[in-house]
């Protein structure tokens, strides 16, 4: 037995939430053992940003990965214009609440309320996400694929153009702020806010550790876009445990067959794509625009790769793969190899500015100087990390970590019981 | 055919194919508008703006001829793309980085045999930032060296690449083999990026300019991208036309099963394929840069939705498709600054693949096959 199928069945001996929570907790354990080895005495507050970092970035792709598995994983829509639907949602959010009278050189908005602006992002990331399935949804998986990334390429180019940077809504000033991007009331104001009022005893203890504020806060927010994964979590076990969901499974497995059964599969495709990019609105305002400030670089294809990388890591088909491949991915191949680098360094040497530099002092048999450039960007590497990881997975595991547990479209198994060998067994 | 009949066939596209009707009439105002900008009228209705402006028949064909340079090397480029989808029948997200690739080791090589001997540290023309700029005229030798060095190393490149990733799973599905390919486009991206950084250098630009017809100006370096890419078309055309090993990637693309039951090597086939189409890709991301003037290590990647666009609207699988689909994608990228804002044109040759693939998914050429 390999050692993944053996980490895997320990996985499964573990009830889901269990299994999440002790997850994330060993991400946290991680980054607090790093914390402290390069702290010093100021590792208290270190573990605190790094905790509260990598929590947010958990959250953030595990809603993504969520969105694209209710699509991809329970359906089959192979949809690759997430960034484009994050956009939607972020921007809708952006335009709704910018304040009114913004300061000079920003773009004002409708100045509405954040749940009101969260609750437009969403409807319109959903309406946005229905008009793109409406004529896609007859192609081709590969070809739906170029679909939606050329539509998501389309969206980012619209909202960068300075055409739209600012103009007049049925006369009332609007706008999207163009490349140079739009701020907007920021959702790390409810965490301040939180923390601020009914966590105030928590600030004290917390400083009284050597924990800043703004840390606190970041790890606060961390922990509410937690309880927004658990609650999609939460709708989407539901949708996909209903008499609904059970359809997208069948469509998954086989589309013709679904139909001659009488269901208008066009229809339940169009509803999950729709609720799909609902979600990755919401985690378009929520993750990439925490800070209360967005811009059209933010939503380029990579992330769309980066939860793909995420889902497959986790495993396509299962909602607690899907969480549990975000804190893998956004936990120990993203965050971690960047604080890594940033933190680990080679007693003297210097990190060559240049390749040939560092190759150069090899020549003269000294690794230093290449490993110490290596070191140094180890941020850029760990995307050639990701890459080979999922090259790796898709040959060899292509399951994922919990895409096994893949949900059959029947209520009951259809495994044929195991029968003894030769003939048989009841004649 | 008389009117009547003309008429009527009007009538059944516009019944049968009101998509296709909603496009001609769109393509029949920008023409007339185009007509109208270049008359210098302006046609006004109810008195907004309805048609025209002005535009000089200078700017309409410099605009054209930039257009199709772009197009040409995105159509090499594409003709890889376009046989690994047909013969491997997967969507290679990779292969605009394998134009990175290409372009990179090529530019290389050829700023390191033009730099040698001028006293610039090695380091400096590896990382290709001793601000020397080569043209085709000044520097002869090392941009041709470079040509060869692209093709052949990043035909390399996929050969690798095919060894480690694809082959172990040639059986299994088509979207498996398109992850894997984001996978293989993510390393290979980075990997450029930590060898040669990711800034932006600027390596050629025109030597020579040449005013033909006296009034399109062209350079030497742009000259050197269409003769090459012509004639590697040509080149490309002939070998499947004229040699067995044609015949045999036709016969791939058709039936796999029925190629390999006939006796055709299909391991073998793969392996030329990817030779072809990784040289290609390879040659088309040099002369890009020896017609933009700047490399950096993501410009295959932000490149491939255009590679990809072109290869789609001429019909995936086709190689001439791609070519000239190439073409197309690269006039409808530059002639869309007559309409639209600068920061648009782009969205316009996605709007074009995505309207194709809605309505035509075989391309406008039709779906023939790699022929």
């Amino acid at each position: 037995m390999s050692t993944v199928d053996t980490v895997r069945d320990r996985l499964d001996a573990l009830p889901d939430v269990g299994l999440v929570v002790g997850f994330i907790a060993s991400i946290w354990a991680v980054m607090l053992v790093l914390a402290i080895a390069v702290g010093g005495a100021n590792w208290a507050n270190l573990a605190a940003g790094f905790i509260g970092s990598v929590t947010v970035l958990i959250g953030g792709y595990a809603i993504l990965a969520l969105a694209l598995n209710l699509q991809w994983g329970y359906t089959g829509l192979f949809n690759i214009g997430i960034a484009g639907f994050m956009a939607v949602g972020a921007y809708t959010t952006a335009v709704l609440t910018a304040p009114t009278d913004p300061a000079a050189g920003a773009v004002p908005g409708l100045g509405l309320p954040l749940w009101v602006g969260l609750i437009g992002g969403m409807v319109m990331a959903a309406i946005v996400g229905g008009l793109a399935a409406l004529p896609a949804l007859r192609l081709k998986a590969d070809y739906l694929a170029i679909v939606t990334v050329a539509f998501s390429e389309i969206i980012r180019l619209v909202v960068n153009w300075s055409g739209l940077a600012e103009f007049s809504l049925f006369g009332v000033p609007v706008g999207t702020g163009g490349a140079t991007g739009i701020s907007f009331k920021s959702a790390n104001d409810v965490a301040a806010t939180l923390i601020n009022g009914v966590g105030q005893p928590l600030v004290t203890a917390a400083e009284g550790v050597g924990v800043s504020g703004p840390n606190l806060a970041n790890l606060t927010y961390g922990i509410l876009l937690l309880l927004v994964v658990a609650g999609s979590y939460w709708v989407l076990a539901r949708i996909t445990n209903s008499p609904f969901g059970r359809v997208l499974k069948a469509i998954r497995e086989d589309e013709t067959v679904t139909q001659s059964l009488g269901k208008d599969t066009r229809q339940f495709k169009i509803k999950t794509f729709m609720i799909g990019c609902a979600l990755m609105g919401l985690a378009g305002v929520l993750f990439r625009g925490q800070a209360g400030y967005i811009s059209p670089q933010q939503f380029r294809p990579t992330i769309t790769f980066y939860v793909f990388a995420a889902l497959i890591i986790g495993g396509s088909g299962s909602n607690t793969g899907s969480i549990v491949g975000a804190a893998t991915f956004s936990g120990l191949l993203f965050y971690l190899p960047a604080r890594l680098g940033e933190n680990v360094s080679l007693g003297g040497t210097r990190a060559p500015g240049n390749i040939v530099d560092a190759v150069a002092g090899f020549a003269s048999l000294d690794p230093l100087p290449l490993l110490a450039y290596t070191i140094s960007n180890v941020s850029t590497l760990r995307f050639v990390l990701i890459g080979v990881v999922l090259i790796y997975i898709i040959q060899n595991q292509p399951d994922g970590l919990l895409g096994h547990r893949n949900e059959p479209a029947t209520s009951v198994s259809l495994d044929r019981p195991q029968s003894g060998s030769g003939g048989e067994a009841d004649e | 055919m008389g009117i009547a009949e003309f008429a009527r066939d009007g009538r059944v596209v516009m019944g049968d194919r009101p998509g296709a009707a909603v496009v001609a009439a769109v393509s029949g105002f920008l023409l007339l508008d185009l007509v109208a900008k270049l008359a210098g009228t302006t046609v006004f209705f109810l008195g907004t703006r309805l048609l025209g402006g002005s535009l000089t028949v200078g700017s309409l064909l410099s605009m054209v001829v930039d257009g199709l340079l772009v197009g040409l090397a995105v159509g090499l480029a594409g003709i890889g793309l376009s046989m690994t989808y047909s013969i491997l029948d997967f969507a290679n997200f990779a292969h605009g980085d394998t134009v990175t690739v290409g372009a990179f080791l090529g530019w290389v090589a050829a700023y390191i045999t033009a730099g040698l001997g001028t006293g610039a540290p090695i380091a400096e023309l590896f990382m290709l930032n001793s601000g020397r700029q080569l043209s085709t005229v000044s520097t002869f030798a090392p941009v041709l060296l470079g040509l060869v060095v692209a093709g052949v190393g990043s035909i390399g490149i996929v050969l690798l690449i095919d060894r480690l990733t694809y082959r172990p799973m040639r059986d299994t599905d088509n979207i498996s083999l398109l992850i894997a390919s984001i996978g293989v486009a993510l390393a290979l991206r980075y990997l450029i990026a930590f060898v040669f950084g990711t800034q932006t250098s600027g390596v050629a630009s025109g030597g020579l300019r040449v005013t033909v017809f006296s009034m399109i100006s062209v350079t030497d370096n742009e000259i050197t991208l269409l003769v090459v890419s012509l004639l590697l078309m040509l080149g490309v055309h002939l070998l499947l036309q004229r040699t067995k090993l044609g015949k045999a990637m036709r016969a791939m693309a058709d039936n796999e099963d029925l190629a390999r039951v006939t006796g055709i090597p299909t391991e073998r086939v793969i392996r030329l394929t990817w030779i072809l189409g990784g040289g290609l890709a390879g040659v088309g991301g040099y002369l890009l840069v020896l017609e933009s003037g700047t490399i950096s290590f993501n410009f295959g990647w932000i490149l491939l939705l255009l590679i990809f666009a072109a290869v789609i609207v001429g019909g995936i699988g086709s190689i001439y498709g791609a070519m000239a689909g190439g073409i197309l994608i690269g006039l409808v990228d530059s002639l869309a600054l007559i309409w639209l804002p600068s920061g648009l044109t782009r969205a316009s040759a996605f709007l074009v693949l995505i309207v194709v693939l809605l309505l035509r998914p075989s391309g406008i050429f039709g779906g023939v096959s790699t022929a």
